[in-house]
């Protein structure tokens, strides 16, 4: 198992209930996970957990059968590929090279060939001609796309994504879609938030529903996401139609 | 959010440099740029002088021969410009490279080196130094433990509140900042207005007027460990600037490199000032122009800012000694400079911001 967590227990303030009220979860190599969920069931908090951003109090996560490692061992790892928000003006180049430093030696500049190695991850994701524009003069699916690349340039196994077709069109949300099917296919563990279930079944992927901080349901995307489970998961009337032999969820009336 | 799709971005757009144009051009320059501007400035003043003779009486001192220049001209070059031309470099490299990295790690355009209260801190203890008539080295030490005493406030302030976010050490930066100016008020209440009241109001305004050879060589290790130190974490800094989450799964250790580079810049901001007095907008204006110079990567920006600001600081000074026939102070100059400076660089950096 490239991720595995046990009974994960995490609270925001002290003497509140808990945000994750024990989550179990496992990612193998080559697998997309797609964690789906109202807004507030705790999405957010599990990642945060995951990167290190936010100690929790019960429970355990593995990664490659490595707990409690150091940032920049997790760095090694795991990478984040956040929503694609921020003014930065660093070209995309200098935004990709970030992701080269965890294997940069201390206090050093990143050398040729990690400045080759960022434009290989940017040519990954089809956006090399994009190399030397500034990140926040391009589109939002170009800037996704960029940090994707980051990601990749940090040449680890597992790929956690938050959101990543958020305030995306339909054409860049597919293009980051096929993008996270053509990584796992060459063997990288992905998981990925997402409110849109037919994503999880265009990308053929396991799913987990949670609901107030638990694992509401779990498994692959067509046997999970039938009318009834999304229609309890969202609290609302959702219906599973068939096109071209893919689900795709919707919303019938108002 | 622009919409328009991935295969259609055009790829002329945003000036679209090739590899061969990458903005890492521009900062070797700024070397030499600078020592033709300090002999320049060696030669302004009340007795004007050639940068030829000033290279003369520069170059003999250093390989110890005796120059072709009268002795007077080898006492004004020497004993009074020199240090003074020194302590300008140091005080606005020191400034401008605190306040790129200032900018870069709260993530803020307009913020500067007193953010976190260091210069409020500086003016209370310089202030209450001279109202007990210490000596100038007195002074001097009062100004930079101030300036130490109130960042240290500010962090302790803010790891209080906790959550370590920059905002809230900002914002606490912003309160100590108030209470230090109210206690520097309080002293000028109560100071002589004869004498004790003009040195404080004096040494608040900046000037460079007074600096000697020991001055500069009791702050220069203080500004030089704090450059070097931020020189070196250049990468790590620049990485921050992808968010603090983001930089934390990147491997940086967060909350230690910040801590680093606010003590690094403390250390050098405070000991600029305790040789200077205040003198404002140096640390938030040269990084600007720096920026519009040689691009938004910080790994340039820096040493950009750092030979920047001595540069304008060089010119700034020998404004405020040749302008009039008084001498003008330090900091009212590059406050009246740099408002309408900064307003041209808002103007022209508005396509990057917007």
């Amino acid at each position: 198992m490239v991720l595995k967590v046990e009974g994960l227990i995490c609270r925001r303030m002290p003497g509140q209930p808990p945000v994750l009220a024990g989550i179990d979860l496992a990612l193998g190599a080559g697998e997309i996970l797609c964690l789906l969920g109202p807004n507030g069931s705790g999405k957010t908090t599990l990642l945060q957990c995951l990167i290190g951003a936010l100690s929790f109090e019960r429970g355990c996560v593995r990664i490659e059968g490595e707990t409690e490692a150091s940032s920049r061992r997790l760095a090694l790892q795991l990478a984040y590929v956040p929503q694609a928000a921020g003014d930065s003006a660093l070209a995309l180049l200098d935004v990709v090279l970030m992701g080269r430093t965890p294997h940069m030696p201390p206090l050093a500049l990143p050398s040729r060939e990690d400045e080759r190695l960022a434009y290989e991850a940017l040519a990954r994701v089809g956006i090399e001609r994009l190399a030397e524009h500034p990140f926040n003069r391009v589109s939002g699916g170009e800037r996704q796309l960029a940090l994707i690349a980051r990601a990749l340039a940090q040449r680890t196994r597992l790929l956690v994504m938050d959101e990543p077709t958020a305030s995306l069109d339909l054409g860049n949300q597919a293009r980051v879609l096929r993008t996270i099917r053509e990584l796992a296919a060459d063997g990288m563990s992905v998981l990925v938030t997402t409110h849109q279930p037919e994503h999880a079944f265009l990308l053929g992927a396991r799913v987990a529903a949670m609901t107030g901080g638990r694992i509401a349901a779990a498994g692959a995307a067509r046997e999970v996401l039938c009318a009834r489970t999304l229609s309890d998961l969202y609290a609302t009337p959702v219906d599973v139609v068939e096109h071209a032999g893919i689900p795709s969820a919707c919303v019938p009336r108002l | 959010m622009r919409t328009d799709g991935i295969g259609t971005a055009d790829a002329a757009r945003a000036g679209g440099k090739g590899r061969g144009g990458r903005r890492r051009g521009g900062v070797e320059w700024l070397l030499p740029a600078l020592f033709a501007v300090a002999v320049v400035s060696m030669g302004f003043g009340h007795y004007p002088l050639s940068p030829a003779a000033v290279l003369d009486v520069l170059w003999s001192a250093l390989v110890g021969a005796p120059s072709a220049q009268p002795p007077a001209v080898e006492n004004v070059v020497l004993a009074v410009r020199l240090p003074r031309v020194l302590a300008a470099m140091l005080v606005g490299a020191s400034l401008a490279a605190a306040g790129a990295a200032y900018q870069t790690l709260f993530r803020n355009p307009l913020a500067s080196p007193a953010i976190l209260g260091v210069s409020a801190g500086a003016g209370f203890g310089a202030a209450l130094a001279m109202l007990l008539y210490g000596s100038a080295l007195a002074v001097q030490g009062a100004a930079f433990a101030g300036g130490l005493c109130a960042v240290g406030a500010a962090m302790f302030v803010a790891g209080r509140l906790g959550n370590g976010s920059a905002l809230v050490l900002v914002l606490a930066g912003l309160v100590v900042s108030a209470l230090f100016q109210a206690l520097t008020s309080a002293l000028k209440y109560v100071a002589d207005p004869t004498d004790t009241l003009p040195a404080i109001v004096f040494w608040l305004l900046g000037s460079l007027g007074r600096v000697g050879m020991s001055d500069l060589a009791w702050a220069a290790p203080f500004a030089l460990l704090g450059l070097s130190v931020l020189f070196l974490l250049r990468w790590p800094t620049q990485v921050l600037e992808a968010g603090d989450d983001e930089a934390r799964t990147l491997g940086i250790p967060v909350g230690a490199l910040r801590i680093v580079l606010i003590v690094a810049a403390t250390l050098m901001t405070a000991a600029a000032v305790s040789i200077s007095g205040i003198v404002g907008w140096v640390g938030l204006l040269v990084p600007h122009l720096a920026r519009l110079l040689v691009g938004p990567a910080y790994g340039t920006l820096l040493p950009a800012s750092a030979l920047l600001g001595a540069g304008y600081l060089l010119l700034v000074d020998g404004l405020c000694r040749s302008a009039f026939a008084a001498e003008l102070p330090l900091g009212i100059v590059t406050a009246v400079l740099g408002a309408p400076v900064f307003v041209v660089i808002l103007a022209k950096a508005r396509r990057q911001w917007s």
